[in-house]
């Protein structure tokens, strides 16, 4: 956690009547410096809210929109859009920084390593492990990406619903939860992609979907049973708050933490979990190039040609650093107590 | 909360219809199994049409079923095509993955959680940063190789363990593949401590805890880990399933004979019996983990009530 | 920094279990008597009964607890007598069989023509279900107890009688003049009494008249076998006893050779082919086993069959480089084919370059061909095989790699992996395939009919892309009634002279067997089915 910059006209905080427990949070403990917890004066500070840009008196702005201005200040954000902006650019033009074709093979090469040209050595197969790793980017990400947005808006969508209203609906959820979390990945995987093929990623993407979204479901409606028995939240309830009121405004910032820490891990194992499938013969299939396919094939090289496995897989660990660092920072921005 | 855990366990008599009908389902959908019996060669027609008949595979597929439920209501789950009931399969698999599986729960949750509150604790000093590099090396460094490596380094350079675990696979053998089993999600543990802990140290409760005057030691373990602990019990809680039921990798990297290698053979050769007895299992594992995991979230937050 | 502390403590408590470890494990080595091996096994796909294993798992038991008729020498392949005194016919397709005096199961129950009979009328009976039954359809009244459908009409085969404890005849449905070479395959093995009154108890513990007797068996996980004492065969086992131990992975059983917890792994996984020198120098063999690998072509479909796609075929079989993905992919665990038998079976057994030309690489040739033959069907083709074990995808990719540089149209070829072997087969057998697919042939014993028969005979149950040549059944039915054996195989060379010009299948390349064992062995040899011997190691 970077620290804040030092703000010129602290204002009063601003007061929810809604948020009981945001407004008691404000009132200065005196005790954090003492404190091995790390609640330095800094950093409660930083729960003062700056004024707006040309508006020093705007009122209450959505919860939402706090934490966009909150985002735009923190290098993390900045830093991790960057790296996303930069892997996602690769993932559409792969050619601006790598001129070879990623299926023009050499077995003559097989394993070699660095050469001029070919900064990163060759693979088994005799491939440019370089224009493999930046043109792998595109289904990998692909894949990472969308169907760690799907399994996590899904999960949390459901999830946050049983949780919120528990009853017969979160039985109903939790048990068919259950039934997907015992379909082994692999004979789930033999099933449904030999069923659905295409060229294309969206049948893995659907499938990681398929398989993701229990385990985001069942942490979102843990927190959310956990943050449903705060004081504010029933605070709302007696003030007549409406359920989705309830749920977007007090609930749901204040269960997304965990839901953001599972899916941003996800995301790197999601990649590698399309190499199991395309280990299995059901994943992406050829000529799609992938880091996941890539990382399978030289893994059990690893005493051979280490370099075979180490640039696929370093791409995918920044990717991953990418995203969790995002996370971190819209988790930060997300809650009220950090402020 | 007697009645709520007795509403619970009656719910499972639906799941596992479910899941036993959705598995039967799943492995019909792969296919034939008679004609891969036959290896290079080709199947003789006659023996294999014998086969399927024994077997009821040329039945249609809810015939087939209520042929199978039947056999489970006697006691009998059937046999593998090596001749071997999967019962008596089930019986040599389920103990020892689940030795392993407890060493690997007890890894997550003892180093997990430990490292998670040291770096929740300080959030952005080193030893934060240095376990967010330690994440990320695991979760991109597949399996496969992180057990061979650590099986090579330490069972062939140095010779401190024996590579692979012989096969009544003893707790002290089951240390090493545990720990391989138990990196990636310890990664989520670590992760999703720190995060519970960054995010309510600065809660109410805590601050009265200090100002009260207690001891640091008192407020982390009593007042802040225990508020914390509710998404790792529920990430743990759902990671049972993939430790037990997905250690296919470690498994077989460690030679242990267990559950996920026998699911793996069950869905290479289709053979609906062993796979659907071993799922089945597992679901109920799930359905009783699940449990305990929301009857924890009471325990571990007083707020929350069971009705 | 008290946070510090913990972290501290937690990674001294990981190291203080793993040295825990150290103290339990590690310190001892595979057997536990004197001269006992320890020896890699997977676990058998089927029950262990001899008509009912047709894999190399399953075979390796049944080598060391069985003695049949006959027996091949494990150096030339040469099919010797060994239960049998003598076979004898005139007429190439009624044979009397005489056995020798002496043999007894490990039970001490007398080898008699009773035990030969009975254990061939229970593998023919397809209420059995025995994998092999297909082994004794050239027995007359196979039809009987194995009907193509409905149930059998009798439990014996009339074609086998005994004429006392040590003869008993063979009548065939036709001539068969190698038959007698066939009889050391293990489906033909004797059984005893013991098999057919307690089934349960023999599959537990199976007995049998072979050099090693069954200390203990843990099905799925090990197998102890000892030696004999009471064996009167020539081939007295050479050291105590092999204990065989299943492993999943035959990288994890390679990683327990070099570490000293196993003796003998004749399965060296392809990653660690790189290592085999330095790790174990020169306690490695690598040779000729009776595999052949080939890319079969689905001639059923007329894209595919139809007349004048033989140029592309061979085209494709030129764009090919062998010697280069033998090399680099398999280091030499493969050598590239020549024919479409095996290497193993040497220039006697009828092993020799009759593909020629057309199985060497030259890319300008395989253009020049392909245009010749049309072109690949649709511009494209893709390769087929399941990719759940062996190192199939590896290949796969470097073939097409290879036919798209020497075309140099782009990705023309591309690999189409199966998930399970099972949905491979299926897909095979009923002619789904749309495109070359892998076909492996393991031969059942060193004859050159076993690698041509029942794989492009019209209608012949291998025959997965539904060969079919008139001129080339004449030539293979003429060549089994031959007595003389040089002019046989002369004969079914030239029925192969007819797959080089029709390339019905890509030959690709012969599989080795390979295996490394430890400095506590000698006299470690592969047999031709890359079956270690265990008979002849010795021990210290």
């Amino acid at each position: 956690m970077p620290e804040p910059e030092p703000q010129p006209h602290p204002q009063p905080p601003r007061y929810d009547p809604l948020e009981p427990g945001d407004g008691e949070a404000i009132a200065p403990t005196g005790q954090g410096g003492q404190m091995d917890l790390a609640l330095d004066e800094a950093e409660s500070l930083e729960r003062v809210i700056p004024p707006g840009p040309g508006n020093p008196r705007e009122k209450a702005r959505s919860l939402w929109s706090d934490a966009w201005h909150q985002l735009r200040r923190n290098p993390v954000f900045v830093l991790s859009s960057l790296l996303i902006v930069f892997l996602v650019l690769i993932a559409i033009w792969p050619s601006l920084i790598a001129s070879g074709d990623p299926l023009q093979c050499d077995l003559a090469h097989s394993q070699e390593g660095s050469a001029p040209g070919h900064p990163f050595g060759y693979d088994t197969q005799g491939c440019d492990v370089y224009t493999r790793t930046v043109y792998g980017a595109r289904a990998s990400i692909t894949v990472g990406v969308c169907a760690t947005l799907g399994a996590a808006l899904l999960g949390a969508f459901l999830g946050g619903l049983a949780g919120f209203f528990g009853s017969w609906g979160d039985a109903l959820l939790s048990r068919v939860a259950d039934i997907f979390f015992g379909i082994p990945v692999v004979l789930g995987g033999l099933v449904f992609l030999s069923v659905v093929t295409s060229d294309t990623v969206w049948p893995v993407v659907g499938f990681i979907v398929l398989l993701g979204w229990p385990q985001i479901a069942r942490i979102g409606r843990g927190s959310v049973i956990t943050a449903k028995q705060n004081d504010y939240v029933q605070a709302a309830r007696a003030l007549g708050a409406s359920n989705a009121r309830m749920l977007l405004r007090h609930v749901a910032p204040n269960a997304v933490a965990p839901v953001i820490v599972v899916a941003t891990i996800a995301l790197g194992t999601y990649i590698a979990l399309e190499a199991t499938l395309s280990f299995l013969g059901v994943g992406l299939r050829p000529p799609t190039v992938s880091w996941g396919i890539d990382i399978s094939n030289a893994a059990p090289q690893i005493r051979n040609a280490p370099h075979m496995l180490l640039w696929p897989a370093g791409a995918l660990s920044l990717t991953v650093l990418a995203f969790i660092m995002l996370g971190d920072a819209v988790r930060d921005a997300l809650d009220p107590k950090l402020r | 909360m007697g009645r709520y855990v007795i509403r619970r366990l009656l719910q499972m008599i639906p799941v596992f219809i479910g899941s036993t009908f959705l598995i039967f389902f799943m492995v019909y959908a792969l296919g034939d199994p008679v004609a891969a019996l036959f290896g290079d060669k080709a199947p003789d027609p006659a023996t294999a049409a014998r086969i399927r008949k024994d077997l009821y595979l040329d039945r249609p597929l809810w015939e087939q079923y209520l042929h199978y439920m039947g056999q489970i209501f006697q006691g009998d789950f059937g046999t593998a095509f090596n001749g071997q009931p999967v019962l008596d399969l089930m019986a040599s698999a389920f103990p020892v993955t689940l030795r392993l599986t407890v060493v690997a729960i007890a890894i997550e949750v003892v180093v997990g959680i430990t490292l998670g509150v040291v770096s929740g604790l300080r959030r952005g000093k080193a030893i934060d940063t240095t376990l967010l590099v330690l994440t990320l090396v695991v979760i991109s460094v597949p399996t496969f190789v992180t057990g061979y490596v650590l099986q090579y380094v330490l069972g062939v350079k140095w010779g401190w363990i024996r590579p692979s675990v012989s096969p009544d696979a003893p707790w002290n053998e089951l240390l090493l593949p545990g720990l391989v089993l138990a990196l990636v999600s310890l990664a989520y543990v670590t992760r999703l401590s720190r995060t519970s802990i960054a995010e309510n140290a600065k809660a109410d409760y805590v601050r009265t805890a200090v100002a009260k005057g207690l001891p640091r030691r008192r407020v982390v373990s009593r007042h802040l880990l225990r508020n914390s602990l509710i998404p790792v019990v529920t990430f743990i809680g759902t990671d049972i399933g993939a430790l037990m039921g997905g250690a296919i990798v470690t498994e077989r990297i460690f030679n242990i004979h267990g559950v996920g290698y026998q699911l793996y053979q069950g869905i290479l050769r289709n053979n609906s019996p062993t796979v659907v007895g071993f799922v089945t299992i597992l679901v109920i594992v799930f359905l009783v983990a699940n449990l305990l995991v929301d009857l924890l979230y009471a325990v571990l937050d007083p707020r929350i009530r069971y009705a | 920094m008290r946070g510090a502390t913990h972290a501290q403590w937690a990674a001294c408590a990981v190291a203080v279990a793993l040295a825990a470890t150290a103290c339990g494990g590690g310190s001892d080595t595979g057997g536990e008597g004197a001269g006992i091996v320890s020896s890699s096994w997977g676990d058998p796909q089927n029950p262990l009964e001899p008509a009912n294993t047709n894999e190399v798992q399953g075979g390796k038991v049944l080598d060391m607890l069985f003695r049949g008729l006959k027996r091949y020498d494990p150096k030339t392949g040469e099919a010797l007598n060994m239960v049998a005194e003598k076979i004898e016919t005139t007429d190439q397709q009624n044979f009397t069989i005489t056995l020798k005096d002496g043999w007894k199961f490990s039970n001490d129950e007398p080898v008699t023509a009773q035990s030969f009979v009975d254990a061939w009328n229970y593998a023919a009976d397809v209420r059995n279900k025995q994998n092999n039954a297909p082994f004794f359809a050239d027995i007359v009244g196979y039809a009987d107890v194995h009907p193509a459908s409905g149930e059998p009409k009798a439990k014996t085969m009339s074609g086998l009688v005994v004429k006392d404890a040590k003869t008993f005849t063979v009548a065939l449905d036709k001539k068969f003049s190698t038959w007698p070479d066939t009889l050391g395959y293990q489906a033909f093995s004797p059984l005893p009494k013991a098999f057919f009154t307690d089934h349960a108890g023999w599959l537990d513990k199976p007995v049998g008249n072979g050099p090693y007797t069954v200390g203990s068996y843990t099905k799925g996980t090990a197998m102890q076998l000892r030696a004999w004492e009471g064996y009167t065969g020539p081939d007295k086992a050479q050291n105590g006893g092999v204990d065989l131990k299943v492993y999943t992975d035959n990288n994890t059983a390679y990683t327990d050779l070099i570490s000293g917890n196993l003796d003998l792994v004749d399965d060296v996984p392809a990653a660690q082919l790189k290592n085999v020198k330095n790790d174990l120098g020169s306690r490695y063999i690598n040779q000729p086993a009776l595999i052949i690998q080939t890319l079969t072509f689905p001639l059923y479909d007329p894209r595919w069959g139809k007349p004048g796609m033989e140029k592309v075929r061979q085209g494709i079989s030129r764009a090919i480089n062998r010697d280069e993905i033998t090399r680099q992919i398999f280091q030499g665990t493969r050598s590239p084919a020549k024919d479409w038998t095996s290497s193993a079976l040497g220039a006697k057994g009828g092993y020799a370059d009759m593909c020629g030309e057309l199985c060497t690489y030259d890319p300008a040739a395989a253009k020049a061909l392909i245009e010749e033959g049309g072109g690949l069907p649709g511009g494209k083709m893709t390769i087929t095989s399941n990719v759940d074990t062996g190192s199939h995808r590896v290949w796969m990719d470097a073939v097409c790699n290879s036919i798209n540089n020497a075309l140099g149209q782009g990705p023309v070829c591309t690999v189409n992996p199966v998930g399970t072997f099972a949905d491979f087969r299926n897909q095979q057998s009923s002619y789904k395939l749309t495109g070359p697919f892998r076909s492996g042939w393991q031969g059942d014993y060193p004859l050159i009919q076993n690698f041509l028969q029942p794989l492009y005979f019209t209608g012949a149950s291998s025959n997965y892309g539904k060969f079919s040549d008139p001129e080339f059944d004449k030539l293979i039915d003429e060549a089994n009634s031959e007595t003389d054996t040089a002019k046989a195989v002369a004969t079914f060379q030239d029925a192969e002279k007819i797959l080089a010009a029709q390339m019905p299948s890509i030959p690709l390349w012969y599989q080795n067997g390979s295996a490394g064992y430890s400095e506590r062995l000698t006299d470690v040899e592969l047999n031709q089915f890359s079956v270690p011997v265990y008979d002849r190691i010795k021990v210290g």
